[in-house]
């Protein structure tokens, strides 16, 4: 009973969200703040994570397919289709599950318990609106923009890498990566992450809404808001993958 | 004036509001006095929409506090200000932020009106120049008289303060205690406050009700507590040695 409790009261919240702004530029405010937050602050770790995960996979691919009976050209194509398909939209989501998603559940959840979150009811303003939206909203546009940042870094990440590693030339790369290209992959890559951006934000922005208790509490949401992102990432990546590609 | 009629409240099998009815007079202090754990802040919780109650209603002049209808509530609650125990200060936000945050939600002013209107309040609570600090570089004082700027900053007709003077000294509660008073006079406002604190009930308080096990167990004035052959209340008040 417990999981149609929570997945209700999950939608009843987003419901919640969409009424009439009291202050639309107060809103708009917020919303370029939390863009801002997201998507610049979570920047470093994305580029960090890229170029390691595109150079790791092209030595490892490399390694795989150590034989001459395959063109190194290959390896382009593997790097970068699984980039594009699934490593930069999946890897990186999973990780700002992490940080964006602990970030949101803990500072919704302190506020929650600090009353700041009455405060705001009892001035007449709709605090879930008013908290979730922006966040969700910066979300869903920042999260695709980082997975497009991400997709590039690891192209250069396995370029480096297979030059570094004399396992294939920049050209052969590039080579095998246009040979394969499809636009297709790309817009696939973005409806992943923008899939994947809204449910960090709004399961994050869920469980910090519905704390209760004192500081352990807080740190309670943030784990289950990381915990539960990452869940249901993986589950929608499945469903997404039966959704849109044909086998 | 806020009047409630019948107004119940249970979590599970325990009864924590029962049947609760009263007047709150516009103009006067009123004061919501009882023990830890008596139902004194579900009762104001209730009166501000926080919590729905079973049974009963809450009138706000001519409109009752519907919880189903949000807009109406939430209409309602723009004529509320609220002091919350711990103040309930945005802490990311600074001083100026804090107050100014109900005008830029619900006013058209401008920039310099805002500015003009926040340090209005803040010199109102005997806070100056200090408009650019955060709550965690304040006093607990110093927030409550923040928290009461803020709640004044729109032109309320309700005034909420749930224990105002917890956790601050005698000196400082005093002026507090003052500052609601002032406020309540100067905009003519209905001011419910729940307290412990039996100085301020001798200093400040128009009218007492005592709330005890969820129940409204004496009401009266602050010349009628010291009367009344209320055993409870007589108990409570002897614990808090006021002669």
């Amino acid at each position: 009973m417990s999981i149609f409790f929570y997945f209700g009261r999950y939608l009843l919240f987003l419901r919640s969200m969409f009424t009439k702004p009291e202050k639309m530029n107060v809103y708009v405010a917020r919303l370029f703040s939390e863009m801002v937050a997201i998507g610049i602050g979570s920047l470093p770790i994305v580029i960090l994570i890229s170029i390691f995960q595109g150079a790791v996979t092209t030595v490892q691919t490399a390694y795989q397919l150590i034989t001459p009976m395959i063109p190194k050209t290959t390896i382009g194509i593997i790097v970068s289709d699984s980039t594009i398909l699934e490593l930069a939209p999946t890897i990186t989501s999973l990780v700002l599950a992490g940080k964006v998603g602990s970030h949101i559940a803990s500072e919704i959840g302190t506020m929650r318990i600090n009353e700041e979150i009455d405060a705001l009811e009892v001035m007449g303003i709709n605090s879930a609106a008013f908290l979730g939206l922006p966040k969700i909203l910066a979300g869903i546009v920042m999260i695709p923009i980082l997975v497009i940042i991400s997709i590039f870094l690891s192209e250069v990440g396995g370029i480096l890498a297979g030059h570094l590693s004399g396992a294939l030339t920049a050209d052969e790369y590039i080579q095998g990566a246009r040979s394969s290209f499809q636009l297709f992959n790309l817009q696939f890559s973005l409806i992943k992450a923008f899939t994947f951006g809204f449910i960090i934000t709004s399961i994050s922005c869920f469980h910090g809404y519905f704390t209760q208790g004192g500081a352990l509490e807080v740190g309670e949401s943030s784990t289950k808001a990381v915990v539960y992102s990452s869940i249901m990432i993986l589950v929608s990546d499945y469903l997404l993958a039966q959704l849109f590609l044909e086998v | 004036m806020i009047e409630l009629k019948d107004v119940r409240k249970s979590y599970q099998d325990k009864e924590v509001l029962k049947g609760i009815s009263t007047v709150f007079e516009t103009g006067k202090i009123n004061l919501v006095i009882g023990a830890s754990g008596h139902g004194k802040s579900v009762l104001m919780r209730s009166m501000v929409g926080l919590i729905n109650i079973d049974n009963g209603s809450i009138s706000y002049d001519d409109r009752i506090l519907d919880y189903q209808n949000y807009d109406q509530t939430r209409e309602i609650r723009r004529d509320i200000g609220m002091l919350f125990q711990g103040a309930a200060l945005f802490n990311s936000a600074s001083v100026q932020d804090n107050v100014e945050f109900p005008l830029k939600m619900f006013t058209n002013m401008t920039k310099e009106e805002r500015l003009d209107r926040v340090n209005f309040c803040l010199k109102h609570v005997n806070l100056e120049n200090v408009n650019s600090k955060f709550p965690s570089e304040i006093s607990g004082g110093m927030k409550k008289r923040v928290g009461i700027a803020r709640a004044i900053a729109l032109d309320i007709k309700y005034l909420f303060c749930d224990e105002p003077n917890s956790g601050l000294d005698p000196i400082t509660s005093r002026v507090i205690d003052n500052l609601i008073k002032d406020i309540t006079e100067e905009f003519n406002i209905t001011t419910i406050i729940n307290t412990h604190d039996m100085k301020t009930v001798f200093d400040i308080g128009d009218n007492i009700i005592f709330i005890y096990n969820g129940d409204k167990w004496w009401e009266g004035t602050k010349s009628g507590v010291k009367n009344s052959n209320n055993k409870e209340l007589q108990d409570f008040l002897d614990a808090s040695y006021i002669e």
